[in-house]
């Protein structure tokens, strides 16, 4: 599972890097969306991989750590969510305004010269 | 400690938040009661923040000394819950925002405000997660504030839209939820290694983990660093800088003069917290050291290369940062009094200059710089030059013009740190403090190195900004005389005059600084304060 995972993180990663350093808005604004996903699998990550652990103790049962997830990292990848998801929402109203005002979709406003 | 006092941390974050969102519930239309509720809300956060201050300073009777005041949010002890925490540095932030978040929003209720829609609810909402980033006690609530300034500042950015700012802006997105990832990437995996987000925490785990963890809890805090060089400012990630500050309105250019200031502070209070179970990479020492003064040197010839005041002011603020990083990995805590002063300084300097560029460029008829750059590069005189009729000495200068160029003048002195304003107080104490190292346990050369960038740095300044007040002031004779309102002319005249008090004032200033510095050398203190054992109070009661 390790392997997948980070491989997968990886992937994720490398791709979302190549697109951003694209130049059209859109592939931006892809690789933003592929590096955000590649974070909050990475944050999840971090509280170690775990499968068939609940995060919330129960009121009953004697609270043992170790049969438990780490419920921190999952919410730290929830706000991280949210906040990636407003702000990648703000970006495309920007990059449609650029589109609009420049007449291309060039992150730099203008075709290079090239 | 008790009372309404306890409850005063809460207030810098609540009171911008619940201003913004009454004005959300207003019509845009309703100007007046806007723009009252923004003002009140915005004194109310200077009075907070004055507060605090004497709080932290052990200024307010009947507390004993200073007071680290911990807020911790619903009563959940530190390590658990998320705390508040006010000391000098928090509470110093703190007032310097609330100052030029004032005059910045003065100066915008004169006309700039009107340009777009809800200009005041960013504006309010930016100084939360501003006020925020400054108080909050762990890693990741520090990356929800920033997310909350950044978010407020995109929208300010593009206020008043046009094609130049929606470039910036793209540009400036970009950047930073590339940096914001970077920034939850460290965050993720100094949790990972330590398992806690505490700052407090983290320095008393810190020295307990083995090789291996450390190594990689070193590659977090690295890429974290490079997270907060990318909100300051630093070269080679500050492209996007002059850009977005030149293309924003003046008096949000104003207040983002603040925003790189909160890398640094991050970088500060994180850098002074782990520096007994040795600092990171990026966070202190030697590293900092040197990205300070390439970022010096970056801003120096963007300085003289500028052509618009309100750029020449975009590299001032980069000037401002390296003078900043510099100084701070070469003497670590004990430089941060100083430097804080320095920061003050020119925070205060760079918002008054903002709003000043913006007047000056009114006026200046439309395309006088290109022409005197072509002048000067062709060596062409000024072709009317021998009928200029006599006249023209006797005319009396409008009084406009007059405020300008006062106005120029104390800007330059300030940014180029002559005597007599503060900037020359600020760097001087830098350097006297980076000699007296010298001569005791540090190296030499070091010093040497930033005596000769600062004052380099300095005199650099001074050219490019006599270049620009001669080009603006006595070379062009088509120029409009701007017509100046009063609450235009006032923000800026209160900043510099701020200033003026801090030059006064320099002695008690410098030595609330000093122990600011001291408190950052001996970060026990914090710690104890923030993880302090005291019993919440529903733990009296029976387990429900």
């Amino acid at each position: 599972m390790e392997l997948i995972y980070a491989l997968a993180i990886g992937v994720l990663t490398g791709s979302g890097v190549w697109l951003l350093l694209r130049p059209r808005t859109f592939q931006v604004i892809m690789g933003l969306s592929l590096l955000s996903y590649a974070v909050n699998l990475f944050i999840f990550g971090m509280g170690r991989l775990t499968a068939g652990r609940a995060p919330i103790v129960g009121s009953t049962a004697v609270a043992d750590a170790a049969l438990y997830a780490d419920p921190l990292p999952q919410a730290l990848v929830l706000t991280a969510i949210v906040i990636g998801f407003a702000t990648t929402a703000l970006f495309l109203v920007v990059l449609l305004a650029s589109r609009g005002l420049t007449g291309t979709d060039h992150v730099d406003g203008q075709e290079s010269e090239s | 400690m008790s009372g309404w006092l306890a409850h005063l941390p809460l207030l810098p974050i609540l009171l911008p938040l619940l201003g913004g969102a009454a004005m959300l519930l207003l019509a845009d239309g309703r100007r007046t009661a806007r723009t009252v509720i923004s003002l009140a809300v915005t004194l109310a956060q200077l009075a907070v923040a004055l507060i605090l201050l004497a709080m932290a300073g052990g200024a307010l009777p009947g507390l004993g000394g200073d007071v680290i005041a911990v807020y911790r949010l619903g009563n959940w002890s530190a390590p658990f819950g998320i705390v508040l925490v006010v000391d000098r540095l928090a509470a110093v932030m703190l007032t310097l925002t609330a100052v030029l978040a004032l005059a910045s929003l003065v100066y915008a209720t004169a006309r700039w405000d009107r340009l777009g829609a809800h200009f005041k609810p960013l504006f309010q909402f930016l100084l939360m997660g501003v006020n925020g980033a400054f108080l909050t006690g762990d890693l990741f609530n520090l990356f929800v504030f920033v997310e909350v300034l950044l978010a407020a500042s995109y929208g300010l950015l593009l206020h008043g839209s046009g094609a130049p700012r929606v470039r910036a802006g793209l540009h400036y997105l970009v950047v930073n939820l590339a940096a914001s990832l970077l920034f939850l990437i460290g965050t993720a995996l100094i949790y990972g290694m330590t398992g806690t987000l505490n700052m407090a925490d983290l320095a008393l785990i810190l020295p307990t983990l083995n090789a291996g963890d450390r190594s990689l809890f070193d590659v977090g805090a690295a890429i974290l660093g490079i997270a907060f060089l990318v909100k300051a400012g630093v070269w080679p990630l500050n492209f996007w800088l002059p850009e977005a500050y030149g293309a924003a309105v003046a008096p949000v250019a104003a207040l983002f003069s603040i925003l790189t200031k909160v890398g640094i502070y991050a970088l500060l209070r994180i850098g002074s917290l782990l520096a007994e179970a040795g600092t990171p990479a990026l966070f202190g020492g030697t590293w900092l050291f040197c990205i300070g003064l390439v970022t010096l040197f970056f801003g120096c010839a963007g300085m003289l290369a500028a052509q618009q005041p309100q750029r020449l002011t975009a590299y001032c603020v980069i000037v401002s940062a390296g003078t900043l990083l510099a100084s701070v990995g070469l003497g670590g805590a004990a430089m941060a009094g100083p430097a804080l002063f320095y920061l003050i300084s020119s925070v205060l300097a760079t918002g008054a200059f903002f709003m000043l560029a913006e007047m000056i460029e009114r006026s200046r008829a439309f395309g006088a710089n290109v022409l005197a750059v072509s002048f000067e590069t062709f060596g062409v005189d000024d072709p009317f030059d021998p009928e200029r009729p006599d006249e023209v000495v006797g005319t009396v200068i409008p009084a406009a013009m007059a405020f300008l160029g006062l106005g120029f003048i104390s800007c330059a002195l300030l940014v180029s740190g002559l005597p007599p304003l503060s900037g020359f107080v600020a760097k001087f104490s830098i350097l006297a403090t980076a000699l007296a190292g010298a001569s005791g346990d540090m190296p030499l050369l070091p010093a040497i190195v930033l005596l000769a960038a600062i004052l380099g740095s300095g005199l650099v300044g001074l050219v490019a900004l006599c270049r620009m007040g001669m080009r603006i002031f006595w070379s062009s004779d088509d120029r409009i005389v701007p017509r100046l309102r009063l609450l235009e002319a006032g923000p800026v005249a209160f900043l510099i005059l701020a200033c003026v008090a801090l030059t006064a004032g320099a002695g008690p200033v410098a030595a609330y600084l000093d122990a600011t510095g001291r408190a950052l050398g001996a970060p026990q203190t914090y710690i104890e304060a923030v993880l302090a054992a005291e019993t919440p109070a529903s733990s009296n009661g029976a387990p429900r």
